[in-house]
């Protein structure tokens, strides 16, 4: 059995060695979902870091990162297992015809011919393991319906092996975008983390921390135009990403100074809907 | 009350309020809670939230259940020992006026604190057990009013000071007077969360619980909105439209088996020897609706009215033509304001200037509005469209004009009609929403859950 984190705020200084700084109620849900082993679901607008939290927590424990990006129509052959059908079909020829059927298929239906998929790989593994769920709101209500088993009893049911149960529970992320509700069944066996955009003084942090060669004040200044920018109301509001990619912009102009001018110029790097960069200028009193 | 009566008490209330928190999900609270230290109120309220809350906007119904029941301190806490109501017509007292001094220096102040180091939240904790008591009322009655020492203390008047004192910091005017503005609503949230806290301990929390908290913000009825719900409602409606775009695709993927496409299905089977495995069908080419909505925006229902327009045309490529107009006792249309990506600020503004337009003498009037549409507008209702009506149906007492509208929805392909209104109000006073009922379908629509619904019901 792994502890993966031994407290609230050894998970928040972990994940912080790993560049990645949470906040308190991250850092605790963090440690809980370790601690109760329950998968841990996340939710947010798009670019706050829900799946960069599964890969810290990867980094911070030096656990192994499956990832299963969910999509539409996504099935139990791509999430969870196959018969590798072909090798079957080649054994089956191979063998010619001397031995009996019910041989042959007690050969054909064995370890030999699984092809496991993300879901089946993560539970089997002996070492410590962070599976990530990404995007579960993409794929369909029955998708959902084969997350139960792995996310509650952390087992799958193969008809012709038999029950598979892990040997050593993964640490499981579920992120969601929240454009469609999850069932209530999976959410009850999930603990819930909702990650937000963050305060000016920790998106300084991270700002700093993920682009250290940008000078301190534009940082802030930066910072603080975002933080002015979510505050209109936009389609869709800056995020971290965002805010990461303005700094990184700003280091490649090589621009010491974000003034009006600049802000303008490189609107486009934090505002993605010409109407937001419309409402903006005018909020903002920028220069055309 | 131990430790598990308050526990279960705690999930009792928050089931009151709306959460559906299961058996289980109360079992993982508390081996949850088993695994982390008490000694911080913000990790204990962390650990129930991961493991109760599972919809981001019951966040809010759950903050402020869980500081009723888990309150910050207890009375005046350890510090506020000394604090005694004061006494006679004390708007010119001297403890008022120290009391004001100190909350402009921690309002001045970029981290809340007063000069001698007391918060915010210390001086809101103040503020009431000063000037928020209320004594000599009956038993029964609360003694502590949040609305008694916001009164007294009037931190609105500490506005222009604190402005003064932003721009000397170098903030521009605008800005100083956001800024201004939210520590000043900061401050009368604590008030209001002291007051809460205060009135719990007397009466017990599951009472205050049952009258204080609001509905989330999806269920708040449009015409029981205050006006900083109408900003969060709108912010809500962009998401709305994403989600309810979702499940439309999602839907319309699940329908689409149409008939046979015999081209792919032979090219398929030639994988497997000739045999046609797997079948592909051509999809099914979804049926688009031209939609018609017909919009009150007098000001009982103009809000109700705003939302709707903005889902429908935020949904737009899910009809394949929205036109829309709107009436007081005029009508006017108003389709060109829904310009594809434009910004929803200007389209409020445009909105609220059209609604003089739509005013001859500025008194509701379904009767004349209907008959002025029949005449304006006879090619915008046909057999193809689909007709939405929305209004509450209150005419003060005019002619209805039945027939006109039962002329437009029997050419219409459909006709609903939505209502702001409680069913149990339909009829009553001046409504006329049972007898436009008679005609065409009258749907409940209260709160942005009921209009989600509604709309994705018809597309």
């Amino acid at each position: 059995m792994t502890t993966w984190f031994e407290s609230p705020d050894d998970a928040a200084a972990r994940l912080r060695e790993t560049g990645y700084l949470t906040d308190d109620a991250t850092a605790l849900t963090a440690y809980l979902a370790g601690a109760l082993e329950k998968p841990l679901l996340i939710e947010g607008p798009a670019g706050v870091g829900k799946t960069e939290l599964a890969k810290a927590v990867a980094r911070a424990t030096g656990a192994e990162l499956v990832r299963l990006q969910c999509y539409e129509g996504l099935d139990e052959a791509r999430a969870l297992y196959e018969w590798n059908y072909k090798k079957q079909l080649l054994r089956i020829q191979a063998t010619g015809t001397d031995q009996a059927w019910s041989e042959t298929h007690d050969d054909i239906f064995t370890e030999e011919f699984l092809l496991t998929r993300p879901l089946l790989g993560a539970i089997r593994r002996d070492e410590p393991t962070v599976l990530l769920v990404d995007e579960v709101d993409k794929t369909d209500i029955e998708v959902e319906g084969l997350l139960l088993e792995v996310l509650s009893d952390f087992q799958v049911t193969i008809p012709e092996l038999g029950t598979v149960t892990a040997t050593r529970r993964p640490f499981v992320v579920l992120t969601s975008n929240a454009s469609r509700e999850l069932s209530e069944a999976v959410k009850r066996r999930c603990l819930f983390l909702h990650l937000d955009y963050p305060d000016a003084e920790r998106e300084r942090a991270i700002v700093t921390s993920q682009v250290p060669r940008l000078d301190e004040r534009v940082v802030a200044q930066l910072v603080d135009v975002v933080v002015r920018l979510r505050e209109l109301e936009l389609k869709k509001a800056p995020s971290i990403a965002e805010s990461v990619d303005w700094a990184r912009t700003l280091i490649a102009l090589q621009v010491g100074d974000l003034d009006e001018a600049t802000v303008a110029r490189t609107l486009g790097v934090v505002l993605k809907h010409s109407s937001d960069q419309q409402r903006a200028m005018k909020e903002l009193k920028l220069p055309r | 009350m131990s430790l598990l009566d308050t526990h279960i008490g705690f999930v009792e209330a928050l089931r009151s309020a709306g959460l559906s928190v299961s058996l289980a999900e109360g079992l993982d609270a508390i081996s949850a809670l088993e695994k982390v230290h008490w000694h911080d109120r913000e990790t204990v309220r962390a650990a129930y939230a991961a493991t109760l809350v599972k919809r981001q906007p019951q966040r809010v119904t759950f903050d402020a259940v869980f500081d009723i029941w888990f309150p910050r301190l207890v009375g005046s806490g350890v510090a506020g020992d000394g604090l005694e109501p004061a006494s006679g017509p004390q708007d010119t007292g001297p403890d008022l006026e120290r009391f004001r001094e100190a909350l402009a220096d921690a309002l001045a102040s970029g981290d809340g604190q007063a000069q001698d180091g007391r918060t915010l939240q210390d001086l809101a904790v103040e503020a009431v057990a000063r000037f928020g008591a209320m004594p000599g009322r009956g038993p029964g009655l609360s003694s502590w009013s949040a609305y008694t020492s916001l009164q007294r203390v009037s931190p609105g008047e500490l506005l222009d000071r604190l402005v003064q004192g932003l721009l000397g910091e170098g903030l521009d005017d605008e800005h100083a007077q956001r800024v201004a503005g939210r520590r000043i609503g900061e401050f009368t949230r604590l008030v209001e969360g002291d007051a809460r806290r205060r009135i719990a301990e007397e009466k017990g929390p599951a009472h205050v619980v049952d009258v204080t908290v609001r509905p989330t913000i999806d269920r708040l009825d449009f015409t029981a909105a205050r006006r900083s719900d109408l900003e969060e409602m709108r912010r809500e409606i962009y998401p709305l439209a994403r989600r309810l775009a979702a499940r439309l695709t999602k839907e319309q993927h699940a329908r689409r088996r149409g008939p046979l496409d015999v081209r792919r299905t032979v090219r398929a089977s030639i994988a497997t020897g000739g045999v046609p495995l797997t079948t592909h069908h051509r999809p099914k080419r979804p049926h688009r609706t031209d939609l018609v909505v017909l919009c009150d925006v007098s000001g009982s229902v103009a809000n109700f009215a705003q939302f709707t327009l903005m889902l429908v045309f935020a949904l737009r490529e899910a009809f394949s033509g929205v036109r829309a107009f709107t009436f007081v006792d005029d009508v006017v249309e108003v389709s060109d304001s829904f310009r594809p990506g434009a910004d929803v600020v200007e389209v409020m503004d445009s909105l609220a200037g059209r609604i003089s337009q739509a005013a001859l003498w500025g008194r509701t009037n379904y009767g004349r509005a209907l008959t002025r549409f029949a005449e304006e507008h006879p090619d915008a209702v046909g057999p193809r469209s689909s007709l939405l009506v929305l209004g509450d149906g209150r005419s003060n007492y005019s002619d209805l004009a039945l027939p006109v509208l039962g002329e437009l929805a029997g050419r219409a392909r459909h006709a609903w009609w939505l209502n702001p209104e409680h069913p149990r109000h339909w009829g009553t006073g001046d409504s006329a929403a049972d007898r436009y009922g008679e005609i065409v379908a009258m749907v409940e629509c209260r709160n942005l859950a009921q209009l989600g619904e509604f709309v994705h019901g018809i597309v």
